[in-house]
């Protein structure tokens, strides 16, 4: 059972992170552009349902406005700075960006306090079931059904959909989908919005599972986030969703073999180089775009 | 001069061995690093470690020079085959690796670090003449290697890879010496440090150090050595000058960032060079 718990567990990391990768990949496959800012997107998500969850006293309200309110910012973080920075190559974005989560994240720590928040009222993290003797709470259950609809739902909407059909065209070949007719801004406005949302969202959760939010809790997860989709091959989204249950499953694992010698956050990162040293093009980066 | 003084010159010159041995490996030959702080520490702690068990200065500053470039060189090694996105997050990785690694080892000091590390026996100011040399050094060594061969060969592989391989230019070699030995004198940089302060801690060389040095490089103007100089300096005194900046400190470096390269990706030497064309052409 003490396996079984620990897959769970890995599991339910992995959902969240392939939320939060899924939009870096998709940023990537039509950008270039490493949006590491992504995870002041996702603090931004947590901050926003526990302060409007104090406010109102509904945490679902405070979900909904969290992923508006990211989707938003994703979209200003894309017209203000990225879109004016495609001329040039693309570590000048990739530095500005990684200006722009310092700053923000240091933004949120004078304006939210180096302690962070709690909710006021949670009732869920404690809320225990036992499920043929996996110990599992109501926040986890939510974060797998939660993190399975929206990726099916992706799945759906870029297959079945005229709209996600393009997307899907621009992020493989932007010059050949424009030429086909698809409004590539309107994609990568599009594309903003969704991923932004997805990593709101998973902040929410992660912020419900701790009952805690604080200003650098998105460091160590953009990072992560970053190796995830360097792991899934840049651009892939398959790949990128293998990654990330991949990392929560090895992290879930490796702190019980070697937690004694090795940071859990640190895990990641020798996951990350051994798995490049192996294949630098990653686990489904067939294509050397 | 007071102890402050001595201080403030020595922080500036290790400042400036790092932010100009980042800049031979981003500005010269184009490979975004952003764990250039693991390297520094790895030299800090080779050389904290040689000190510790009483060895003369100059070897243990020789060592933490060797290991950080023995590092870099296998990071290199490792991450000449990855593209440029792939190494920015790589080297990203070996950073928290490092410092994930160092926080959990005994006999490293774990969380807590070294402390009572003997003295360079030179005093402070004795320190900061010595470090200020290094820096020197550094300097004219990279406004030399910008003009030497293989300076030339660097900005071409940093330009075109494809076609500098092309001109016979061993590309993946380039690559591989710019990183050992940028991520060397870090490593004596850190040497430097350890004597400076006599206290290492692990969280000293983690991911905000890379992003500081990272914002040196590129609000000086990644590529000019005097650029890369003179954005070190300013970024090195302005939290000392304005002591209500400290505090506000990351927000700030994050948002000059954002800004410099929203609006001048050149950096300050970039500002410059168009400024005196446009005076030139008046």
């Amino acid at each position: 059972m003490y396996y079984l718990d620990l897959t769970l567990n890995g599991l339910i990391f992995g959902s969240m992170y392939a939320l939060m990768a899924v939009g870096l990949t998709l940023v990537y496959g039509l950008l270039r552009i490493l949006h590491i800012a992504h995870a002041a997107v996702y603090a931004f998500g947590a901050f926003i349902t526990v302060i409007v969850a104090n406010a109102t006293g509904s945490i679902a309200l405070g979900i909904v406005l969290a992923m508006i309110a990211s989707a938003l910012l994703g979209g200003a973080i894309y017209r203000l700075l990225y879109q004016p920075l495609l001329v040039y190559p693309p570590y000048v974005a990739m530095i500005a960006s990684m200006g722009l989560l310092v700053f923000m994240e240091d933004a949120f720590r004078i304006v939210f306090g180096e302690q962070g928040l709690t909710f006021r009222r949670n009732p869920y993290p404690t809320q225990i079931f036992d499920i043929f003797g996996l110990t599992i709470n109501a926040v986890q259950i939510a974060m797998l059904v939660v993190s399975t609809v929206c990726l099916v739902a992706l799945g759906l909407f870029t297959t079945k959909t005229r709209m996600g059909v393009a997307w899907r065209a621009t992020v493989s070949n932007p010059t050949i989908a424009t030429s086909f007719g698809v409004d590539a801004i309107q994609v990568r406005y599009m594309n903003f919005f969704i991923g932004s949302a997805l990593a709101g969202l998973a902040g929410a959760l992660i912020a419900l599972l701790n009952n805690f939010v604080e200003p650098s809790m998105g460091f160590v997860v953009s990072y992560k986030a970053l190796a995830i989709i360097v792991l899934g091959g840049l651009g892939s989204i398959r790949g990128t969703l293998m990654a990330s249950f991949a990392l929560g499953l090895i992290e879930s694992f490796g702190t019980i073999a070697v937690g004694a010698w090795l940071d859990r956050d640190a895990l990641a990162f020798l996951f990350l180089i051994v798995v490049l040293m192996i294949r630098p093009q990653g686990f489904a980066g067939a294509k050397t775009a | 001069m007071s102890l402050y003084a001595y201080s403030l010159l020595s922080i500036v010159g290790i400042n400036i061995m790092l932010a100009v041995s980042l800049n031979l490996i981003t500005g010269f030959c184009g490979q975004v690093s952003l764990g250039h702080g693991a390297f520094f520490g790895a030299g800090a702690y080779a050389a904290a470690l040689c000190a510790v068990a009483g060895m003369p200065v100059p070897v243990a500053l020789l060592a933490g020079l060797l290991v950080a470039g023995l590092l870099g060189l296998i990071v290199g090694f490792a991450s000449v085959r990855l593209r440029e996105d792939f190494l920015a997050v790589t080297t990203i990785g070996v950073g928290f690796l490092l410092v994930g690694f160092v926080r959990k080892q005994s006999w490293l000091g774990a969380e807590m670090g070294i402390s009572k590390i003997p003295a360079s026996g030179l005093g402070p100011d004795g320190n900061a003449v010595m470090i200020l040399l290094f820096a020197l050094a550094t300097i004219a060594f990279s406004l030399y290697l910008k003009r030497s061969w293989m300076g030339f060969a660097f900005r071409a592989v940093a330009d075109d890879e494809q076609a500098a391989r092309t001109l016979a230019i061993p590309a993946s070699t380039y690559k591989l010496v710019a990183f050992a030995i940028g991520t060397a004198i870090a490593g004596l940089a850190g040497g430097l440090y350890t004597y400076f302060t006599q206290f290492i801690v692990p969280d000293s060389f983690g991911f905000i150090l890379s992003v500081t040095l990272m914002a040196m490089v590129v609000i000086g103007g990644t590529g000019s050595t005097w650029g890369v100089v003179v954005g070190t300096v300013i970024l090195t005194l302005l939290p000392e000058a304005f002591r209500f900046i400290n505090e506000y400190r990351l927000l700030i470096f994050g948002g000059l960032l954002v800004l410099v390269m929203r609006f001048a990706p050149g950096g300050l030497a970039g500002i410059v060079t168009s400024a005196t064309r446009r005076l030139r052409r008046a």
